[in-house]
């Protein structure tokens, strides 16, 4: 029983980290897919603003991460027993608290600081009109 | 044996778990006999590394994004990239990464001297990513858009200078592999050398997709 199980594993094990030819050539053709898109708007110039190319940029960068993550680096449920990807959500977390929370941050004290001649002339004229 | 997992989950309320629906429904039981510790745990200590890894980079990737927009009356993001470059970089760094998971499936078969083969084109890819890397780099330089001219230039080194060097380190740890395996053959502690250097070679071109979509597409938009 406990041979059998062992052994089992292993087998799960293998599985886990490489893939099949066909799970590299799936993953492979999406990934230049989704490389070639972003490149195309860009260096084409095919959209005017900014703020969407932006958002269709880091849609496409996403998209093509989980894509890696599944094909080339073989994440799924099941890959010892879980963990590797309770692992990856962890960060996953860490990485959106770390980014999100920095720029958040980062914006309102650029915008605090920045020099009074900046925020407008009120302040200005309110002090100089002070006594 | 699915059916009796899923009836010891809904009976008891326990993840349906391998060993537990190994046995036949006699009694309930509420804990697992064995130790949950996997038999080789240098895979999951791996894999646990590079999330740290991960982090390291988060923090890069934050530092960009607040400083990203500083310039210092210095060169912006559109003046000084050269998209094509790029493009020929992401190519290579992506084939790499099919060509490496080419030597892991030779690896499987136990096909050493195509494994071997596969290595070595993926480290010449890799040195090529280095190698317009560091053309790049060497342009900016003789531009005057060193790491020392705005914050905008500091971030942005760091960040494409600390991939940039888990490349190169991973190009080393290839060479290094490659001639183990010339050396003693596809046995088991080679066969897990490579799959932890697999995991290493596909998270840098994970890293890679942020710091072209972000660094590269993004900064030459604004």
């Amino acid at each position: 029983m406990n041979a059998h199980s062992e052994h089992g594993s292993h087998g799960a094990h293998d599985a886990a980290h490489t893939g099949s030819l066909k799970d590299y050539l799936i993953g492979f053709v999406l990934a230049v897919i989704l490389t070639a898109v972003p490149f195309w708007l860009v260096m084409g110039k095919r959209v005017d603003s900014s703020s969407i190319a932006a958002a269709v940029i880091l849609g496409f960068a996403g998209v093509q991460t989980v894509v890696h993550m599944v094909y080339f680096l073989h994440m799924n449920t099941k890959s010892e027993g879980g963990w590797t990807l309770l692992a990856l959500l962890f960060t996953t977390m860490l990485l959106v608290i770390t980014l999100s929370g920095s720029i958040w941050v980062m914006y309102h004290m650029n915008h605090n600081m920045m020099p009074a001649s900046m925020h407008g002339m009120h302040g200005m004229h309110d002090m100089r009109n002070m006594p | 044996m699915m059916c009796c997992a899923s009836k010891m989950f809904a009976l008891t309320g326990w993840p349906a778990m391998s060993d537990l629906s190994a046995h036949p429904v006699s009694e309930p039981r509420f804990y697992s006999t064995r130790e949950h510790h996997p038999e080789n745990g240098t895979l999951l200590g791996f894999w646990l590394y590079l999330m740290s890894d991960c982090l390291i980079f988060a923090c890069l990737f934050a530092v960009y994004a607040v400083l990203g927009r500083n310039y210092a009356d210095g060169p912006a993001g559109a003046q000084i990239f050269d998209l094509s470059t790029v493009a020929v970089n992401t190519s290579l760094l992506l084939l790499s990464s099919i060509t490496y998971g080419f030597a892991m499936l030779h690896m499987q078969r136990g096909r050493s001297r195509l494994t071997l083969l596969w290595l070595g084109v993926t480290g010449l890819l890799g040195a090529g990513f280095i190698f317009f890397e560091l053309r790049e780099f060497a342009h900016l330089f003789a531009e005057g858009a060193g790491p020392q001219r705005s914050a905008f230039l500091s971030s942005f080194f760091a960040l494409v200078g600390t991939h940039g060097l888990h490349v190169t380190f991973g190009i080393v740890w290839l060479v290094t592999l490659m001639v183990q395996i010339r050396k003693h053959g596809l046995i088991a502690e080679n066969q897990r050398r490579l799959m932890c250097l697999s995991m290493f070679w596909h998270f840098l071109d994970v890293v890679w997709i942020g710091v072209f979509s972000v660094v590269y597409l993004m900064g030459v938009l604004s």
